[in-house]
C-alpha cells in the first residue's frame, strides 16, 4: 500500500485511463486497480476519476458504495474481521462485534483514529467449528469471549504484536 | 388496436401502455414517471395485466403493440398495487398535517385513491437526514420514496451530478456524493430536484409552512432574468409571493429552471419597493401624487422640447419590460417628445449582432429554437457561459453532448463549464476573434470542407472573402490569438465535416470594437459550411434580458420604427403617421451611450429612464455619472431606488413582471403571454398605464384599456408580428415571423432562402482592441455575468438565496499572477484602469488564463463599469465592455 498525495494520485489515475484507454464502461475495474494501489477509494481518488472520465462524482460514489468490496476509510495498520455467519451469530458473534465497536470506538467499515484498527463484517469465514471467530490480519482466533478479546486487543496495543 | 379493460383504442407506436391509457383517459397511478424525466421504472405502482405476460408488467416502460391486451384493474393488480404502495409508505414520514405539499403531493393522492391510510409493516423512518444547509433546499430524507426522479433531474436532465444514489439495498438513499451538505456539494441550487420531487423529501426551504398548496392562487409567468423565456406557476397568497412551482410542465423549459428563476423571485416583496412618486426638492426625495409627478414632467420635458427642440430629449427603454411597454415607450419618445433617441440596453449586449446578422442573412435574431440543441451534431460555443448565463441552455447543450451524439467545441479565454465537456477547447486571446474565425474558414477552404453549392446557390459576396481569409493561415493566426494552429485545424475540420453544426455565442463576440465585425465573421463562417436554415444548425446569439428580443422588435432603437422598418423610408414612415396621427422625425437617432455622451456635452437635457440602471450597466461609471448630473431633468419609472433613481428628479413607482398582463419574446423569438399574479405594492402602477398618462399629460392620447389592446395595435404596424394576438398566443407562444391570422409562427430562419433573398459575406480583416496591456496596466480586464446574479443587480441583490450565496464581488485571478502580487484568495485587491479604482475580493482560479482577470459587472460597490472602456464600435455603437487594460495590486 502506498500513501498518495492528491498529485501522485490524479498523476497514476491519468496514466491508468489513458494507457489503458479506459472510458466510463470501466469504472469498476478502473476503482479495483486503484483500490489495489492504494488500499482505499479516498476523496481525492473519486474526485480524479472524476474528471479524468468526465463523469460527476456522485456517480462513481454511487457504484463505489453499491459494492461490499470497495472501502472508503484509510485502513488501519491491523484489520479485524467479525465473523457474521450462521454459527458465529449463534454462538453470540454479534456481541463481540458490539464490544469491538465500544471498545475501538469505530463502526463498521471504518478506522480507528490512532490508525492502528480498522473493523470489517463478513459473512461465514469457513471454521464454523471455532465460532465466534474473528480474523486478526491474517490469524484466526477462535470461540471468542469478551476476556479474550480484551486481552487480544491489549497485547497488540502494547506492542506485544506487530 | 390494443384493448384497455375490454374496450378497443388506437394507439401510437413507439408509445408505452402508460401513454396509450392515458390518452384514453385511463388512469393508472404512478410515483417514478415524470414526462420530463426519463423513465426510471422504479416504483412498480403502475403494473398492470397483460394477457400472455407471465408476470405483471410496469406500463410506463412496456411498449404498445398491435392486439395487446391490457386489464388496469384486475384484483391481481389491484392486490400488488397495494402491498407496493404499503411498502412505499413505510418510508414515508407521514406528515400531512404540516406539508407543504397537502394536496398536490402524488403519493397522497395514490394512498387517497387507494384507501390507504397507513402501511401495515409500520414505519421505516429512521431519523434519517435532514439537511438545511442549503440557502434555498432541504432535504428530508425520512420522507423520501426513492423514487428516483430527483436524481434524474440533477443527473440527466440538468446535467448537474450534485446527487445520486449510495449504498445498496435498504441502506440506499440519495446523497451528495460524499455524503456532505448540499451547501457543500457541486449542487448549483437549481431546484430541478425540489420540481421533480413527487413528496416533499426535497423542498423549497424559504416558503415552508408559508401555505399549503392548495391555498395558492398559481399564476403562470415569464421569468424575469435570461432570455431562456422560462415560464413557471407564481404561487401567492393574499397577495404575497410565496414560491415557484411547476405541476404543469411548460413548452420551452418543461421542469428546468435555474437558481434565479426558481429561488430568486422574493425581492417582489421586498420592502425597498418603491409604493409612491418621489420629487426631488434641495437634494431629497419628497413623496407625490401621481397628478403632481406627471404635471411636472409634463412641463419640463415640454419646455425643454420647446427652448432646444426635440433632439434635447430622449428615453432609454427597458428589456426588463414587456413588448406592449417598449412599444409604448418609443411611442412617447417619437411621438411625444418628437426625437429618435430612444434606445434600450440591447445596446450594450446585441447590438452588434442586429446590426451584423442583419446584414448578413436579413434578420438579427437567434435563427433556430432552443429544442434544437439536441438535434446538433457539432456545437460551437463562443463568448458566452452558457452554463451561468443561461442555464436552462447550457443544461440542454451538456445534456446533448453527454447524453447525445453532440459534439462541443468551445472557443473562450476563460476555463467555463462548458470547457469540462467540450470535445475541443480553444484559448482565444481576448479580442482575437475575427482571427481565428477567418482562421477555421481559412482551414475550411484550403481542405475543400465548404459547402460550395450552398454557396453558389444562396449567398453572394464569397469570392472576395476567400481571397481575404488566405491570409490567415493557422500559423498566422496562432501569432494573434495563441491558439495552436493544430487546435484550430481540429477544430474547423469537426465543425466543418458534421451535417447540422450550429453556432451560440453572447457577449464575448459583441462586446467589442469589433462586435459587427465579429458577429459578421460568425455569419461567414455559418454560411460557408451551408449551415443556415437548416435545423439544429444556424447562428444563435443568445440573448441577455428576458425580452431584450422583444424590446429590439418593437423597435426601442433609434433607426429602426417597429418590425425593424427603416425609419428613413418615408413609405414605411407614413404608415406609422397615420397610424398615431403625428409626423415622425425622419433623422435617426442615438443609442445608449451617445446619449449619456450628449448630455455631458449638454445637448441632451431631458432624459426619461424606463426601467433601466446605467449607473452601473454602461461603460465608465463616472463619466455616466457626470452626464446624468448634467441633466436638467431626469425621470426614472422603477421599481427600487437603483443607483440613477437616486440621480433622478422625479421617480416613478413602477410594477415588476408579476404584477401585471403582457407579452415577452424570448431570444428564440418565442412571444409568450406573462399573467397579473399579485397586485402593485402602495400607488404603484402597471408600466404601461404609466407611460400612457405621462403621454397624456404631455397633451398626447395615447389611451389603452388593456394590453391586449397595444398588441392589437403592434399586430397592424409590424409585419413580423402580423397574426399575433392574446388568444392566439396561448401556452405555448408564437415565433415570429408570424405574418397573418393563420401563419403557424416560424421554428427556424432562412429556410430555402435567406430573409434578404441572399446571404451576404463580408470582407472582415483583423483589428486588435481597443486598450492592450501595457506595462502601466499589465492586465486584460473581462467583464461579465455569473450564475447567482443578474444585470445590475437590483432584484438579485434583494434576494435572499441569491445575495446570500454571493454576497458580494471579486476579481478572478489566475494562481500565478496571484503569486506573484502575494495576493491568497479573498485578499482584497485595487483594480485600476485608465478610467477609475476599484477595491474587491480576490479569487484565485484557474479559470482565467496567465495576464487575465475577470470581473462580474453585477456589484455597485465594487463596479466593474468604473474600470471599463466606453470606447464604441462604429457600426453598432456598442462599448468594448469585454477588453480593457487594468493593474491589479494587493490592498492594503
Amino acid at each position: 500500500m502506498v500513501n498518495g498525495s492528491a498529485d501522485e494520485v490524479d498523476t497514476f489515475i491519468r496514466t491508468l485511463i489513458s494507457y489503458r484507454s479506459m472510458d466510463r464502461t470501466k469504472t469498476i475495474e478502473i476503482l479495483q486497480l486503484v483500490q489495489h494501489k492504494y488500499g482505499y477509494i479516498s476523496r481525492d481518488i473519486v474526485s480524479s476519476i472524476s474528471r479524468h472520465l468526465r463523469k460527476p462524482e456522485i456517480e462513481i460514489m454511487g457504484i463505489a458504495t453499491f459494492y461490499e468490496q470497495f472501502r472508503f476509510n484509510k485502513p488501519g495498520d491491523h484489520t479485524i474481521k467479525v465473523c457474521e455467519g450462521t454459527a458465529c451469530h449463534v454462538k453470540g458473534g454479534a456481541a463481540i462485534g458490539q464490544v469491538l465497536e465500544r471498545e475501538l470506538d469505530v463502526g463498521h467499515g471504518e478506522t480507528t483514529k490512532d490508525g492502528m484498527f480498522s473493523l470489517e463484517r463478513v459473512a461465514c469465514l469457513g471454521c464454523c467449528a471455532l465460532a465466534p471467530v474473528l480474523v486478526m490480519d491474517e490469524n484466526i482466533h477462535g470461540q471468542m469471549d469478551t476476556s479474550r478479546l480484551t486481552k487480544l486487543l491489549g497485547k497488540y496495543k502494547k506492542g506485544e504484536v506487530s | 388496436m390494443i384493448s384497455i379493460n375490454g374496450k378497443e383504442f388506437q394507439y401510437e407506436p413507439g408509445r408505452t401502455i402508460l401513454d396509450a391509457a392515458r390518452d384514453a383517459g385511463i388512469y393508472i397511478p404512478t410515483l417514478c414517471y415524470h414526462s420530463c424525466l426519463p423513465t426510471q421504472s422504479a416504483c412498480r405502482l403502475c403494473l398492470v395485466e397483460v394477457e400472455g405476460a407471465r408476470t405483471l408488467c410496469a406500463s410506463c416502460s412496456y411498449p404498445v403493440r398491435n392486439g395487446l391486451k391490457i386489464q388496469t384493474d384486475t384484483f391481481r393488480v389491484l392486490r400488488a398495487r397495494r402491498m407496493i404502495l404499503e411498502l412505499i409508505l413505510q418510508s414515508h414520514k407521514l406528515n400531512c398535517v404540516l406539508c407543504d405539499k397537502n394536496g398536490t403531493c402524488e403519493l397522497q393522492r395514490i394512498a387517497y385513491d387507494m384507501g390507504i391510510e397507513d402501511s401495515r409493516f409500520g414505519s421505516r423512518s429512521r431519523g434519517d437526514i435532514y439537511d438545511d444547509s442549503s440557502f434555498s433546499i432541504v432535504r428530508e430524507l425520512d420522507q423520501c420514496v426513492l423514487c428516483g426522479r430527483c436524481v434524474a433531474a440533477c443527473s440527466e436532465m440538468m446535467v448537474n451530478g450534485a446527487i445520486g444514489f449510495t449504498g445498496r439495498g435498504s441502506d440506499s438513499r440519495v446523497s451528495t456524493a460524499f455524503f456532505e451538505p448540499l451547501k457543500d456539494s457541486s449542487c448549483v441550487q437549481c431546484g430541478a430536484c425540489v420540481a421533480a420531487c413527487p413528496v416533499t423529501a426535497i423542498r423549497d426551504k424559504r416558503s415552508e409552512r408559508m401555505g399549503r398548496s392548495f391555498e395558492m392562487k398559481k399564476t403562470s409567468v415569464v421569468c424575469p432574468y435570461c432570455g431562456v423565456g422560462c415560464t413557471f406557476e407564481l404561487n401567492s397568497r393574499d397577495n404575497k409571493f410565496i414560491r415557484v412551482t411547476m405541476d404543469e410542465p411548460s413548452y420551452v423549459n418543461g421542469i428546468m429552471t435555474c437558481v434565479k428563476g426558481k429561488f430568486g423571485l422574493d425581492f417582489i416583496n421586498h420592502p425597498d419597493r418603491l409604493t409612491k412618486p418621489l420629487i426631488k426638492e434641495n437634494g431629497t426625495f419628497r413623496e407625490a401624487s401621481w397628478d403632481e409627478a406627471y404635471g411636472l414632467i409634463a412641463e419640463k420635458f415640454l419646455t425643454i422640447k420647446k427652448e432646444y427642440g426635440s433632439d434635447a430629449l430622449a428615453g432609454f427603454s427597458s428589456s426588463k419590460c414587456s413588448n406592449e411597454e417598449n412599444f409604448l415607450m418609443q411611442k412617447l419618445v417619437r411621438c411625444v417628445f418628437g426625437t429618435n433617441n430612444v434606445d434600450n440596453c440591447a445596446r450594450l449586449c446585441h447590438a452588434s449582432t442586429v446590426a451584423g446578422l442583419k446584414r448578413a442573412f436579413g434578420s438579427g435574431a437567434m435563427t433556430n429554437s432552443i429544442d434544437e440543441v439536441e438535434k446538433s451534431d457539432v456545437i460551437l460555443v463562443t463568448g458566452s457561459n452558457t452554463t451561468e448565463t443561461h442555464p436552462v441552455i447550457g443544461s440542454l447543450i451538456k445534456r446533448a453532448v453527454r447524453y447525445g451524439k453532440t459534439k462541443l467545441i468551445v472557443v473562450d479565454p476563460r476555463k467555463i463549464e462548458l470547457v469540462d465537456y467540450s470535445d475541443i477547447w480553444l484559448r482565444q486571446r481576448n479580442g482575437t476573434d475575427v482571427a481565428w474565425l477567418n482562421g477555421m474558414m481559412n482551414v475550411i477552404l484550403s481542405e475543400g470542407l465548404a459547402d460550395m453549392d450552398y454557396i453558389k446557390e444562396r449567398c453572394t459576396g464569397f469570392e472576395e472573402v476567400a481571397e481575404i481569409i488566405k491570409r490567415y493561415t493557422p500559423e498566422y493566426v496562432e501569432k494573434i490569438s495563441g491558439i495552436p494552429a493544430d487546435d484550430l485545424i481540429e477544430a474547423a475540420r469537426l465543425y466543418a465535416k458534421a451535417g447540422r453544426s450550429a453556432i451560440y455565442y453572447s457577449m464575448g463576440i459583441t462586446q467589442h470594437t469589433t462586435g459587427t465585425d465579429n458577429v459578421l465573421s460568425i455569419a461567414n463562417l455559418a454560411m460557408l459550411t451551408g449551415n443556415v436554415g437548416i435545423e439544429g444548425g444556424g447562428v444563435n446569439p443568445l440573448r441577455g434580458q428576458n425580452n431584450v428580443q422583444g424590446a429590439c422588435d418593437m423597435c426601442a432603437l433609434p433607426n429602426v420604427l417597429p418590425g425593424y422598418q427603416d425609419l428613413t423610408n418615408p413609405e414605411l414612415r407614413g404608415k406609422f403617421e397615420r397610424a398615431w396621427g403625428v409626423t415622425l422625425p425622419d433623422k435617426v437617432g442615438m443609442g445608449v451611450v451617445e446619449i449619456l455622451n450628449a448630455a455631458a456635452r449638454g445637448d441632451v437635457r431631458g432624459l426619461y429612464v424606463f426601467a433601466e440602471n446605467p449607473m452601473i450597466s454602461d461603460p465608465d461609471t463616472n463619466h455616466v455619472r457626470e452626464a446624468l448630473g448634467k441633466l436638467e431633468y431626469l425621470v426614472v419609472q422603477d421599481i427600487f431606488l437603483t443607483e440613477t433613481a437616486q440621480l433622478a428628479d422625479v421617480v416613478l413607482p413602477s410594477t415588476c413582471f408579476a404584477e401585471k398582463d403582457g407579452t415577452i419574446t424570448n431570444t428564440e423569438r418565442r412571444v409568450q403571454r406573462t399573467n397579473k399574479a399579485l397586485d402593485p405594492p402602495g400607488e404603484a402602477r402597471a408600466d404601461w398605464k404609466i407611460l400612457c398618462e405621462v403621454a397624456g399629460a404631455c397633451g398626447y392620447d395615447m389611451d389603452y384599456g388593456h394590453p391586449s389592446e397595444i398588441m392589437d395595435e403592434i399586430a397592424t404596424l409590424a409585419p413580423i408580428y402580423g397574426g399575433m394576438s392574446y388568444d392566439r398566443l396561448g401556452e405555448q407562444g408564437l415565433q415570429w415571423p408570424c405574418t397573418d391570422k393563420d401563419h403557424p409562427g416560424t421554428k427556424f430562419l432562412h429556410k430555402g432562402k435567406f430573409s434578404h433573398g441572399k446571404g451576404i459575406f463580408h470582407n472582415i480583416e483583423y483589428k486588435p482592441p481597443a486598450e492592450v496591456p501595457d506595462e502601466k496596466y499589465p492586465f486584460v480586464l473581462s467583464t461579465g455575468r455569473m450564475l447567482y446574479h443578474f444585470h445590475t443587480g437590483s432584484m438579485t441583490r434583494r434576494s435572499f438565496t441569491l445575495d446570500a450565496t454571493v454576497p458580494e464581488g471579486y476579481v478572478e485571478l489566475n494562481p500565478l499572477d496571484a503569486d506573484r502580487l502575494g495576493v491568497k484568495e479573498g485578499d482584497y485587491v485595487n483594480v485600476r484602469s485608465r478610467r477609475g479604482e476599484i477595491r474587491t475580493k480576490a479569487q484565485v482560479t484557474d479559470k482565467v488564463d496567465v495576464g487575465s482577470v475577470f470581473i462580474p459587472f453585477h456589484f455597485a460597490e465594487a463596479a466593474a463599469n468604473v474600470l471599463t472602456n466606453p470606447v464604441l464600435d462604429p457600426i453598432a455603437k456598442i462599448p468594448e465592455l469585454k477588453v480593457c487594460a487594468v493593474a491589479v495590486e494587493k490592498a492594503e
